[in-house]
């Protein structure tokens, strides 16, 4: 044991339970190791895209979106969130003998909602049943959720990766769909120095558990998917997707294997708590494998936990012994019916539910590049569900080139919203506003300069109407040939110096002097134009 | 006394006293009380809640008096076994576990008792989280039978279970109140492979297993949730109809219960009741091994009797009787591990000092707290339970399950009631009982009542004589599902045709 030790030290990367394993002929295997391990280190400067270039990595999600619902899954008991320790607790919640669970009918619509947006195969019979464990935040010694048989299964979703400083551009993924069941949340352990208390507000509140399938290849993937999902939830008005307030909670199940081999054996990072989340601690837990794999270490299955503050995943130690849940049916609950095509009776009727389905952000998208926008724009702006309905109504309001509001409201407005720590449900300002500015720009009333000016005015200042503001500020733009003409004359007098540079062949200050031009008009000059009259102007003397 | 007038004197009786101002509710309870004192050898009580009692029927008096009475049970004492959970009064389940548990609710059949006007007097006897066919298994000690109780004798006569103290507190209450001598009490129980019926076998009192789902089980802490239903215990069927009629019904607190709407059951008068062309089954699977000669000549006695009187009575088949206990064994032992799994002392319940970790708190509490049937049922449960075991058994016993339902199905075509023993023999005595382990009793005890929970139909067990001993002899009337009607008003004709001493004298010693 003490060579293990030993062992562990000269190489951290590899996990000691492999080596337990292979104790019996453990020297041999050191040695091997050992010679390749010098091996990596000499070509250790070779670069890590290389290294990583031969390993695939394969991802699935699990997600728990809290379904929104005034009460519990199986009691009367409010879901409000941050109500004070232990009022929204039924008898049934905190597991009082002799109290029997009663479903709430909302949360089966909900769920089966979410089930047909998603394109799912709703189960017309479901069953709940028992999965057990001990822990102080489940109060029953068990969980009620839906192993046998889901609510729902087989789906299929499709979204779009785009992450600007990552993607060149956006291309679209698609991801099956396992299951979707529901079930009841836990309570919460609060642990004190010495001491550990219990919060059943949460117990009982319900979730539907979505299990995607491993069809993912990065963390972007999966930071797009649970991004997609969380508009579509929200459009469905299912799951606030507060993920701050836990609302959302995500699952990775992360693996590698080498192109042409099996999957490799995964890893599962439990509740990352944001979209970013997904994508680092995906990212960071792809990384770590490789390095241990490339250092021949084993990976091994277990649970991780996301450390955002660290950026790393770390081994959560409670979970190394494999649970047997000893599931068992629900014997208090009957088989859940669903009412669909003849079948009438059910505890709620899918044909209806589907009826009730708004448009989708995919269909949004689509609309969107109908109306002529890009791809990219499509993207930003669906994926901005405050910023889309400030371009909506925008748009609506007046008959302007609805591209060029795109792009002035997604680089712009959100320049402006992130400088001055803003968003975009802060604006008070009319909508018309901005088709205001976007036509002032169209029809060359105005400079791109002022045009932000302009918006800056709107947005933070609340000086009223853009054309009134104009008027008043005298910010019409400059085309008058003589205007501008004297104004470039008075820019090339007043800069000799860089006059003269420009004439000794350093052309690039000619921007230099065009800056001086925008400054001297306040930015209302129309640039183009003062281009061709400057060069002429210089060109001349 | 004679005992015809304590047959008589049911809760229709009784309420048409109380109407006249014959006879005060507080009469009744305050006489009911004493009778509990004086019975206390028995040990038919874990709780008895004297001044909410006397409260409930001060309150019944007055609506009396203001002729504003609720019910035909208004008044009238009802005695609930120790696992239903009645509000602010001690659930105990017979179990160092809930020793102190007072709960914040009423169970339905509690409510709705109480809302009928009936007064609950007090909390019965049982096997510890009702596991048992004896009454043997509480905290609190056996409860005894009545019958052939010897008070110079430390052996007696098992009371049977799980429901032991409600058939004890039925069979003992005999009490008097102005001129008239009346039952004292009537009784909830819980059946969930016989333990209504079994005691109410042993200590000669009427015994229903309602249709699974027609009364609600909320508030009856479960011991087999797919099997569990409230009992009802009483001196005769009139009774027992009329507190089914109190306690049944749709309630949306417990999921497994019918939606139909229970229509309230009214038998005709047993004088003006036949039985002809009733087609009455015999299977003959019931002749088990184990039955003892005697109850298997009352069988054929009585069987014999319901031919002469008209009804078309013939032997059936149900292969898959046998099959029956250990399907139920498996099971039952299932759920008892996963429902038990709530007592962890944090809650409520016991919780035991030691508290360096939470798994060692969980530990040392159940270890405690629990008797070692409900630790063994636990640790056997969680095997079946296990995911390699799973099929091999849980599934295996469902699937059982199912032929014994499909058992009941086919009979159904050529009987509308079955007739079979309850229990295969006379009370046995505590030191016999004793000497075989829990799990063989229930497998002996439970093997006629238990299919009916199996296949969720009612089931009533009816007194019918005594024993060459003195001791009560009973038979079981089975039908399908919600065939209450029927099965009550047969259990009623023969409770008229066999005139079962009902009186015992158990102040001879």
């Amino acid at each position: 044991m003490t060579m293990l030790s030993v062992k562990v030290d000269v190489y951290p990367g590899v996990p000691t339970a492999n080596l337990e394993r292979q104790s019996g002929n453990f020297i041999c295997k050191f040695r091997q190791k050992f010679r390749y391990c010098f091996s990596i280190s000499r070509k250790s400067l070779c670069s890590q895209a290389i290294e990583k270039s031969q390993w695939q990595s394969v991802v699935g999600l699990e997600v728990h979106a809290q379904i929104k619902s005034n009460s519990k899954l199986f009691s009367g008991a409010s879901t409000k969130f941050s109500s004070p320790v232990n009022t929204g607790v039924a008898l049934f919640d905190c597991s009082i003998p002799g109290t029997l669970p009663v479903l709430n009918k909302r949360c089966v619509e909900a769920g089966v909602l979410t089930a047909l947006a998603l394109g799912c195969r709703v189960n017309p019979v479901s069953y709940f049943d028992r999965k057990h464990y001990f822990y102080a935040d489940l109060p029953m010694g068990y969980q009620i959720t839906q192993q046998r048989a889901p609510l729902a299964v087989q789906g299929e979703l499709k979204f779009q990766v785009y992450t600007p400083a990552i993607h060149k551009k956006p291309y679209q993924a698609k991801v099956k769909i396992q299951q979707i069941q529901l079930e009841q949340d836990s309570a919460k352990s609060l642990h004190d120095t010495d001491r550990s208390l219990v919060d059943l507000n949460r117990a009982g509140v319900p979730l539907m558990e979505l299990v995607f399938d491993p069809d993912l290849k990065d963390g972007e993937e999966a930071a797009a998917l649970v991004k997609e999902l969380v508009l579509i939830l929200q459009k469905l008005n299912t799951c606030s997707c507060k993920m701050e307030e836990g609302a959302l909670r995500v699952d990775a199940n992360v693996s590698i294997h080498k192109e042409g081999e099996p999957l490799g054996v995964r890893t599962e990072i439990k509740n990352i708590g944001s979209i970013r989340g997904v994508a680092s601690a995906v990212e960071s837990e792809i990384k770590r494998q490789i390095q241990v794999r490339n250092a021949l270490g084993t990976i091994t299955n277990e649970t991780r936990a996301w450390d955002p503050i660290n950026k790393t995943t770390v081994a959560m130690r409670d979970k190394e012994v494999v649970q047997d849940y000893r599931f068992m049916p629900e014997p208090n609950l009957p088989p859940l019916h669903i009412a669909m095509g003849p079948v009438e009776i059910g505890c709620v009727n899918a044909d209806k539910l589907r009826e009730t389905i708004p448009e989708l952000p995919e269909q949004t998208r689509a609309k969107l590049r109908d109306e002529g926008l890009t791809l990219e724009q499509s993207i930003i702006l669906v994926n901005d569900v405050s910023l889309l309905a400030i371009y909506k109504d925008a748009v609506g309001e007046r008959n302007v080139n609805k591209k060029v509001m795109a792009n002035f409201l997604i680089n712009d407005l959100n320049t402006l919203l992130n400088k001055n720590d803003m968003v975009s449900e802060g604006i008070k300002c009319p909508r018309h506003y901005f088709s205001e500015i976007v036509e002032l720009l169209e029809k060359g009333s105005i400079t791109r300069s002022t045009a932000k000016l302009l918006l800056e005015d709107v947005v933070l200042n609340n000086s009223g109407a853009p054309e009134k503001i104009v008027r008043e500020k005298n910010w019409l733009q400059i085309t008058d040939e003589e205007e501008l003409r004297k104004l470039c004359e008075q820019v090339i007098k007043e800069n000799e110096r860089i006059v003269k540079q420009y004439h000794a062949g350093k052309s690039k200050v000619f921007k230099a002097l065009l800056g001086a031009i925008a400054k001297e008009s306040k930015n209302r000059a129309e640039m183009s134009k003062c281009t061709v009259i400057l060069k002429a102007l210089l060109n001349k003397k | 006394m004679g005992m015809d007038k304590v047959l008589h004197t049911n809760i229709k009786i009784v309420n048409k006293l109380f109407l006249d101002g014959a006879l005060t509710p507080s009469d009744l309870i305050g006489a009911s009380l004493k009778k509990v004192i004086e019975t206390k050898q028995f040990n038919a009580f874990i709780t008895v809640s004297k001044n909410e009692a006397e409260k409930q029927a001060e309150a019944s008096l007055q609506r009396f008096k203001s002729k504003q009475s609720k019910s035909d049970l208004d008044g009238v004492p009802i005695a609930v076994k120790d696992n239903f959970c009645t509000k602010d009064i001690k659930t105990t389940c017979a179990s160092k576990m809930l020793e102190n548990f007072s709960p914040p609710y009423n169970a339905t059949v509690c409510q709705r008792l109480l809302d009928a006007g009936a007064v609950l007097v007090g909390k019965t006897n049982l096997d510890q989280f009702a596991m048992g066919s004896g009454t043997v298994d509480s905290i609190y000690g056996p409860t005894k039978n009545v019958w052939k109780c010897k008070a110079d004798s430390n052996d007696f006569h098992i009371a049977g279970g799980s429901s032991g103290g409600s058939a004890v507190a039925v069979a003992s209450g005999v009490c008097f109140g102005k001129k008239y001598w009346f039952n004292s009490f009537r009784a909830i129980g819980s059946d969930t492979g016989g333990s209504t019926r079994n005691p109410a076998s042993y200590c000669g009192v009427v015994g229903l297993k309602p249709t699974y789902g027609l009364v609600s089980r909320h508030g009856l802490i479960p011991l087999v949730n797919s099997m569990d239903v409230p009992g009802i215990l009483a001196r005769n069927v009139d009774d027992v109809v009329s507190i089914l009629n109190a306690v049944a019904g749709h309630d949306k607190q417990d999921s497994t219960c019918l939606t139909k709407p229970f229509k309230k059951i009214r038998l005709p008068p047993a004088n003006k009741m036949g039985i002809k062309g009733l087609k009455i089954g015999i299977p003959i699977e019931y002749n088990c091994e184990y039955l003892s000669d005697e109850v298997l000549d009352m069988w054929d006695e009585i069987a014999q009797t319901l031919q002469n009187e008209g009804a078309i009575v013939k032997e059936v088949s149900m292969p898959h009787t046998q099959y029956s206990i250990v399907c139920y064994s498996v099971l039952n032992q299932c759920e008892v591990a996963s429902n038990m799994a709530r007592y962890d002392g944090i809650e409520y319940g016991y919780r035991a000092d030691d508290d360096h970790s939470t798994e060692k708190l969980y530990a040392v509490s159940r270890r405690t707290a629990f008797n070692d049937i409900v630790k063994n049922r636990i640790l056997t449960g969680n095997y079946f339970l296990l995911g390699r075991n799973y099929e091999k058994y849980f599934n295996q016993a469902l699937k059982v399950r199912r032929l014994i339902m499909n058992d009941f199905d086919n009979v159904w075509e050529d009987a509308q009631l079955l007739l079979t023993p309850t229990t295969l023999t006379e009370a046995p005595l505590y030191s016999d009982f004793i000497q075989k382990t829990n799990r063989d009793q229930c497998a002996f005890q439970d093997f006629c009542t238990q299919p009916a929970n199996m296949a969720g139909i009612p089931a009533v067990s009816v007194p019918i004589k005594l024993s060459k001993n003195g001791l009560p002899l009973s038979l079981q009337i089975m039908g399908r599902n919600l065939s209450e009607p029927m099965l009550l008003a047969l259990a009623k004709y023969i409770e008229h045709l066999v005139q079962f001493p009902q009186y015992v004298n158990f102040k001879q010693k």
